[in-house]
């Protein structure tokens, strides 16, 4: 019994070998199904971890603030209400200094901020940025760093200066391999000098990509732009592991000036969970458009594996006659669909592979162990389901039909 | 009755043979539509050891069927086949898979090879269904293919072969297993005349060697390598017309 299934196994992949043609039009569904479910579910594993990533640099100690209610029901990611609240100038200057003298000992700093949208222009190069203007000690309280030069203080942003920090992508962009620090660039039709560059905090996918952002006062932004929005305050606990209390005290001195739903107050950790939630409901929905294409390789397995049978009629009676069983034969064109399907698979896990190598370049993608092991067993339960049909077929043709069918 | 394993190495002794094939009043009917066809009607038969029995008759007089039912590819609607004095109505499928592989060995008019598959492993494919090991298999198809001349011929797929060497490989692996009793369906049939001259030699030095065989054929030149001759019309076998 034993050296028959291993003759079997031998006869299958014999089968295989000797179309191989075939064999790789056969596997090229599950090739796709397989790479795309990998890639796919290798791009969402990648965005969770790049981001928690990106939360984790921050450190665990940061609290923000923004007008309206992101988190709360009927609104939050899915609604609109919450930018369209955002639009009335809700959070205002005056709160920022209330909450740090109310909070002094339990919140180190704060910062406020605010977007606009320009055209940087230095010598001819024009340049279509992002406006963030924010008070002094932003860099410090969400670690941010410069490379050269360095952040403008709280005298500079009480006087309007009109300075700004460049982020690494516009910088380079605009000056090239000239230091750009002491520079002066021209913002619509304003001249503002460059007092540092930030160091480069890489790639960002769909969201913004602060390399790109340039920095300002706060108070700059405010009288050069003709817009009053604080879009959301941001604070630094001083002790990370009393983050709860520090963010009961914001809420108790905004609640002096504003509704409860009338601005949030989150940590990092909701936000990650927001963001981890939204993201794996999008690694399933990936991995569901892959695992129907896997279900169409499979599909497609067994109609090449019919046509196999049709074709291979005449061999399959031969076989009959010269001795094989009926069982011999089912398991003959089950090994070989599960087999073609298998291959199919580690076919498709290379090119996934190869594939998050390249994305990896400007996206980040892992392919994680459970992406791997899922697209293996459902690559090889496709082949064995859907060659149980034409494998059966096969077992139950006569011997004489068989071998007079031309 | 003696039931020895038959040896292929027995010379062509004329005294004390066994049966190798009883037919006892087998008869096949074939529906077609609302039409009945009856192939082979209340045929008996019995093929002892070391015989050569020709198979003729005109198209559609039930020869095809009678090769199928005899050789247990296909069974009978009434009647008892005994292959060596195995009674054959009971089996079931996987049964009749193990008689057939054990003692029975086929030439079929068109070779039936395995393509893209070497001379070597063509020949060995019985020995896959009887669970031998890849060695012993081997050197049997080699053994078998040399002393039919085929031993430069080993990894040669059958569309590197002439007709007449394709036939030869089948008939090797007919001998492979060394079955009890050869069919043979028209094994010149798509031959031209030389390599047709060179099967019947081998089939008529396969005989002299101990083979029983049983040859269908529907060429009275073919036919003459025989021993015994026996003709079918409408399924009944009319008579046992013997040549010297």
């Amino acid at each position: 019994m034993n050296i028959n299934l291993k003759n079997t196994f031998l006869i299958a992949i014999k089968a295989i070998a000797v179309n191989k043609g075939r064999a790789f039009l056969t596997m090229l569904g599950v090739i796709i199904g397989v790479s795309s479910v990998v890639l796919l579910i290798s791009i969402g594993a990648g965005l969770q971890a790049y981001i928690s990533d990106q939360f984790a640099s921050l450190g665990g100690n940061i609290i923000f603030v923004s007008p309206g209610n992101p988190f709360g029901e009927g609104s939050g990611f899915s609604g609109e209400s919450s930018f369209i609240e955002s639009t009335k100038p809700v959070l205002k200057r005056s709160y920022l200094n209330q909450v740090l003298r109310d909070n002094r000992g339990i919140i180190r700093a704060g910062v406020a901020s605010g977007f606009s949208t320009g055209e940087a222009k230095y010598r001819e190069i024009t340049k279509r940025i992002t406006l963030y203007g924010v008070t002094a000690n932003y860099g410090e309280v969400v670690k941010m760093e410069t490379e050269k030069g360095k952040w403008f203080d709280e005298a500079s942003e009480s006087r309007s200066e009109r300075v700004v920090v460049l982020g690494n992508g516009i910088a380079e962009e605009l000056f090239g391999k000239i230091d750009p620090v002491g520079k002066r660039i021209r913002i619509e039709s304003r001249t503002y000098t460059v007092s540092g560059v930030l160091m480069k905090q890489g790639g960002s996918f769909g969201g913004p990509n602060f390399d790109n952002y340039v920095y300002l006062p706060l108070n700059t932004l405010f009288d050069d732009f003709n817009i009053e929005l604080i879009d959301s305050f941001t604070f630094e606990a001083v002790d990370q592991n009393d983050v709860e209390s520090a963010k009961a005290g914001v809420e108790k001195s905004l609640s002096k000036f504003l509704d409860d739903d009338e601005f949030t107050v989150f940590d990092q950790t909701q936000l990650l969970d927001t963001i981890n939630s939204i993201l794996g409901t999008l690694t399933i929905a990936l991995g569901g458009i892959g695992a129907i294409s896997l279900i169409v390789g499979g599909i497609g397995i067994m109609n090449i594996m019919l046509v196999s049978v049709t074709e291979r009629t005449r061999e399959i009676g031969l076989r009959k006659a010269l001795g094989a069983t009926p069982n011999q034969i089912l398991f003959q064109f089950l090994i070989e669909s599960a087999l073609l399907s298998v291959i199919g698979g580690l076919i498709g896990l290379g090119i996934a592979y190869l594939g998050s190598l390249a994305i990896q370049a400007f996206f980040p993608a892992k392919v994680t162990m459970e992406a791997v092991l899922l697209a293996f067993g459902v690559s090889a339960a496709v082949g064995i389901i859907f060659g149980v049909a034409p494998a059966r077929r096969a077992s139950r043709l006569s011997p004489i039909e068989a071998l007079r069918y031309e | 009755m003696p039931q020895n394993k038959h040896s292929g190495k027995l010379k062509n002794t004329k005294k004390t043979h066994s049966t190798i094939l009883e037919l006892k009043n087998v008869s096949k009917i074939y529906q077609v539509g609302t039409q009945t066809i009856k192939a082979l009607d209340d045929i008996s038969l019995t093929v002892k050891e070391g015989e050569f029995l020709s198979v003729m008759g005109p198209s559609g007089s039930g020869k095809s069927t009678f090769l199928q039912v005899a050789s247990i590819l296909a069974t009978p609607s009434s009647g008892k086949i005994l292959i060596n004095g195995k009674d054959t109505s009971t089996y079931n499928e996987i049964e009749r898979a193990r008689l057939r592989n054990k003692e029975v060995g086929f030439v079929f008019q068109t070779f039936n090879l395995l393509a893209k598959t070497s001379a070597l492993e063509n020949v060995a494919l019985p020995l896959v269904y009887a669970g031998i090991d890849e060695t012993t298999r081997r050197q049997k198809a080699r053994n078998i293919l040399e002393k039919l001349g085929l031993g430069d011929r080993l990894d040669n797929g059958p569309s590197q072969l002439s007709g007449g060497q394709q036939q030869r490989v089948a008939i090797a692996r007919a001998l492979v297993n060394d079955p009890a009793i050869i069919f043979a369906d028209e094994p010149t049939g798509n031959l031209d005349s030389k390599s047709g001259e060179e099967v019947k030699k081998i089939l008529k030095q396969l005989n002299l060697e101990g083979k029983t065989i049983i040859m269908v054929t529907h060429e009275h030149d073919v036919a003459e390598i025989a021993k015994k001759h026996i003709s079918l019309i409408d399924g009944k076998i009319v008579n046992g017309k013997l040549k010297s």
